[in-house]
């Protein structure tokens, strides 16, 4: 199975690299956007026997490495 | 007094926490991170700085799951001392051994200068050559040294006296220039609850000889080994 899991900074925690990026947009005349913030999408295979199994697979997999839930979200998109 | 310090591909202040160790007469060794056990007789645990596994993912976050963490945590479980030092307090941060988490710096600088540290207790086994509230002179050098705690968890830290070091100036004051990475509560290092973990961002080892340009990071390692 085809999975996607996405990680992005919980409400409230500061984002130099996302305010940064929001600049630089706003540099080149793209200044209608704000509120930008940075995160991070993993794309990967999981053999599983169902997509609970999958998805609790990759619910470990995200609270054991790919997020730290102090200041990061997850969420789990099974193809 | 026998340390073991646990190198990480991309660990590049090793040999200098070695010499810092060496210095004020404790045994040293190296263990590398795949190790599962640290040395018998080991005292202090040393988590050095430097850049494990390139950053990837987060700082931190992959050596804070190395196989040589395990041993590190069982090691400070037994109530043995762990200090880890910039990429090792990440580590330690992302191994669940001290809480919270080292955000990038405000002004998304990696910043490398010389910066006073208030020390906020010396009944600690990391601070005992120190005086409280002593301002001391070491170094910073890091791009993700922003402490970050939720309210709850900063509010257990600051109530069980667990902050060792904050960023000051030359007088001691908690100023907004003398905290450029932006830390919460100008926090630059931090105890665990038995105050036999330490993290800090600073680098103590920097400091150890005249001739390089100033001895206060010293006293963390007579510490140490007294």
């Amino acid at each position: 199975m085809k999975a996607r899991i996405i990680v992005t900074l919980k409400t409230g925690v500061l984002d130099p690299q996302g305010k940064a990026i929001e600049a630089a947009l706003k540099s080149f005349g793209i200044d209608s956007v704000g509120g930008v913030r940075q995160g991070k999408v993993f794309d990967l295979d999981v053999e599983a026997a169902d997509r609970a199994a999958a998805e609790a697979t990759l619910k470990s997999a995200c609270d054991k490495l790919l997020a730290n839930t102090v200041v990061e979200n997850y969420t789990i998109e099974i193809a | 007094m026998r340390a073991a310090i646990v190198v990480f591909p991309g660990s590049n202040r090793d040999s200098d926490v070695a010499r810092a160790l060496r210095l004020a007469g404790a045994e040293v060794v190296k263990v590398w991170h795949a190790d599962t056990e640290l040395p018998s007789g080991t005292d202090l645990a040393v988590l050095p700085g430097g850049f494990s596994y390139g950053d990837y993912l987060r700082c931190g976050a992959i050596a804070g799951r190395a196989p040589a963490m395990d041993a590190v945590r069982a090691h400070a479980a037994r109530g043995g001392l762990v200090l880890g030092i910039c990429n090792g307090f990440q580590i330690l941060c992302e191994s669940g051994l001290l809480p919270g988490v080292l955000m990038r710096n405000v002004n998304r600088r990696f910043i490398c200068h010389r910066q006073t540290l208030r020390v906020e207790r010396n009944d600690t086994r990391f601070t005992s050559a120190y005086a409280a509230g002593q301002v001391i002179d070491v170094c910073v050098a890091h791009g993700e040294g922003n402490y970050f705690a939720d309210p709850e968890t900063l509010a257990r830290i600051e109530g069980e006296g667990r902050v060792a070091f904050r960023y000051c100036d030359a007088t001691g004051a908690l100023t907004v220039d003398a905290n450029r990475n932006g830390s919460i509560n100008a926090i630059a290092g931090i105890y665990s609850e038995q105050r036999n973990v330490l993290g800090m961002m600073p680098h103590p080892e920097n400091f150890v000889e005249g001739l390089i340009g100033g001895t206060d990071g010293h006293g963390l390692f007579r510490s140490l080994a007294a």
